[in-house]
């Protein structure tokens, strides 16, 4: 019985850390129409930051400022940020698929540069020496667990709602406009540039905050968590649950870990021995499967985005129907 | 006695070999309704794109109220009072009617992304403002019965209307409409027509490209052709009828098809 408590503890809490990171991309995709193929190098710069901020002085290591918690955290969401900050100048005048490339291969220089950079990063076997904070106060154990998941879920419940909030405002009626058509956006007197880099960047700064938790919860991080697979997990998670809806993000975000972890689980259970060394690959596969499949039968998702509508009757009560 | 509200000097701009625009000065003068005519091909959408900052000529110079917008991009001019629509419909297909046309005020409070955290208050009061106005305008337009709907799937005259509805959010002094006639049915361009008039008697300057001549002779004053990139005539509708040089070059292949 403790056993399963404390595995629905762990499997909410990496599948609300997961949700906040689709939340980010949702802004970015779903919202705004920007194709980030590097999900993970904002979601990386956010777990080492944190980490590098918040840890303690390593032998040869740089980093170890031991910064008060909530410091590092947010810490890793401006080394996020201003990640996207660099990376949304430069490739500002990308649009679709070729902003899709260029992202993707700046997660995949990303990834190397954290393999490599043993002074920076650890290299290949990454950063330790982080002291989860509360630790004491709660014992550690299931108890600890399950604060930080209260943690974690608050923070996802804070990103929701603001999220939801910016999103049926004028600034998201704006980023929907671009989205829908950048040049009749123009017309009507819009600067589409700077309102695509303050979404990049913002989606950035929350998909930070997913890394940053990513790396409290696990007390590490290295090249391993910062893979191009992640980038596609969060990628289907937002396909599946349905691209500009925030409530569906969040959902895709719990039922893609759930299929996840249950796939795996089913592999190295029943398939037979010499299936189950390729376990990893078939997941892919797998994974692979759902996005495409997803795309040719039901590609708004399954909580497709809902119109902006307004409410007859009183002038300014608007509906703030979910997006 | 009248007074320019845009004037081009020598405008020209080439794709290529291939000049598109070649060497026009054009006067609109406030107040008027001024038709824009030429065969396909004659470079009367490209200089629409021209006029309006999508495209950056290779030669000339543009004047708005005596000022000199040449390079400006579309979102300055229609900030300094310069709308247009489409040859070809461009809405928010996935927005609603009514998110289409509170989108287009300009310089609002909640664009910003600390607008909506930071002044609540101001916010929700530009909003109630804002909506109150894209409805009477939408009701002008007689898409207010259309307010819920997705922009993409009203029909292509309505999209005419709501383009149209988007622009007067901005109010703009100087309205390009782009084939406003086209696929349009007849009822539709009849209550388009009247709301042209109309703005125009409130004091809207109005430049139309249209192909259907009956339109442009009945509503336009004055007419101006182009023809290959360059203006071939400039006068009255009556002029342009008379025209021998005009009915050759357009109206006579118009009648032979």
């Amino acid at each position: 019985m403790i056993g399963l408590l404390s595995y629905a503890v762990f499997f909410t809490t990496v599948a609300s850390i997961l949700a906040i990171a689709v939340l980010g991309l949702n802004l970015q995709w779903g919202n705004t129409g920007l194709f980030n193929g590097g999900v993970v190098a904002f979601f990386g710069a956010g777990a080492y930051g944190t980490l590098i901020l918040g840890s303690a002085a390593q032998p040869d290591q740089f980093g170890g400022f031991n910064l008060f918690y909530p410091a590092a955290l947010i810490g890793g969401m401006v080394v996020a940020g201003l990640l996207a900050w660099v990376v949304g100048i430069l490739t500002l005048r990308l649009r679709h698929d070729y902003l899709a490339i260029a992202t993707f291969g700046i997660a995949v220089t990303f990834e190397n540069i954290m393999r490599n950079a043993e002074w920076l990063s650890g290299g290949a076997k990454g950063i330790r020496g982080f002291e989860q904070p509360l630790r004491d106060a709660f014992g550690g154990g299931l108890a600890y667990n399950a604060a930080f998941l209260a943690f974690v879920v608050a923070a996802l419940i804070a990103v929701y709602q603001f999220l939801q909030h910016l999103v049926s405002s004028p600034f998201g009626r704006l980023l929907r406009a671009i989205r829908e058509d950048e040049g009749a956006a123009r017309s009507l007197g819009k600067a589409p540039s700077r309102v695509r880099l303050t979404a990049f960047i913002t989606g950035s700064v929350i998909m930070g905050l997913s890394g940053g938790l990513y790396a409290t919860f696990y007390a590490f991080v290295s090249p391993q968590d910062v893979l191009p697979t992640l980038t596609f997990q969060i990628w289907a998670m937002l396909i599946v649950g349905g691209a500009g809806n925030n409530r569906g993000a969040v959902l895709g975000a719990f039922l893609i870990w759930g299929a996840w972890t249950a796939s795996g689980w089913s592999l190295s259970r029943f398939a037979p021995i010499e299936a189950q060394l390729y376990t990893g690959s078939i997941q892919y596969i797998l994974i692979g499967s759902v996005i495409v499949g997803m795309l040719l039968w039901r590609p708004q998702g399954l909580f497709p985005e809902r119109l902006v509508v307004s409410q007859s009757g009183k002038p300014g009560a608007t509906k703030k129907q979910g997006v | 006695m009248t007074e320019p509200i845009l004037q081009t000097r020598g405008l020209s701009r080439d794709f290529g070999p291939f000049r598109a625009v070649d060497d026009l000065s054009l006067t609109i003068q406030k107040g008027s309704i001024t038709g824009l005519i030429g065969p396909n091909g004659a470079g009367k959408s490209t200089c629409f794109n021209l006029l309006t900052g999508m495209l950056a000529p290779t030669a000339g110079q543009i004047m708005l109220n005596g000022q000199d917008v040449t390079r400006q991009r579309p979102d300055q001019l229609f900030s300094a009072g310069l709308g247009r629509t489409f040859q070809i419909p461009r809405p928010f297909s996935r927005m609603s009617v009514l998110e289409n046309v509170m989108l287009a005020p300009l310089n609002q409070t909640g664009e910003r992304i600390v607008g909506p955290f930071l002044r609540r208050a101001r916010v929700h009061d530009e909003e109630a403002r804002i909506r109150a106005r894209a409805l009477e305008v939408l009701d002008f337009v007689t898409l207010a019965p259309l307010a819920d709907h997705p922009a993409g799937q009203i029909s292509g005259g309505q999209m005419k209307l709501l383009e149209l509805a988007r622009v007067l959010m901005g109010d703009p002094e100087l309205i390009l409409l782009d084939e406003p006639a086209a696929g349009v049915n007849p009822t539709l361009t009849g209550i388009l027509i009247g709301k042209i008039e109309e703005l125009n008697r409130q004091g809207k300057t109005f430049v139309i490209i249209e192909h259907d001549m009956d339109f442009v002779m009945q509503h336009c004053d004055p007419v101006i052709a182009l023809a290959e990139g360059r203006k071939v005539f400039e006068g009255t509708a009556a002029q342009a009828q008379a025209d021998p040089v005009l009915l050759d070059a357009y109206l006579g292949a118009m009648a032979h098809g």
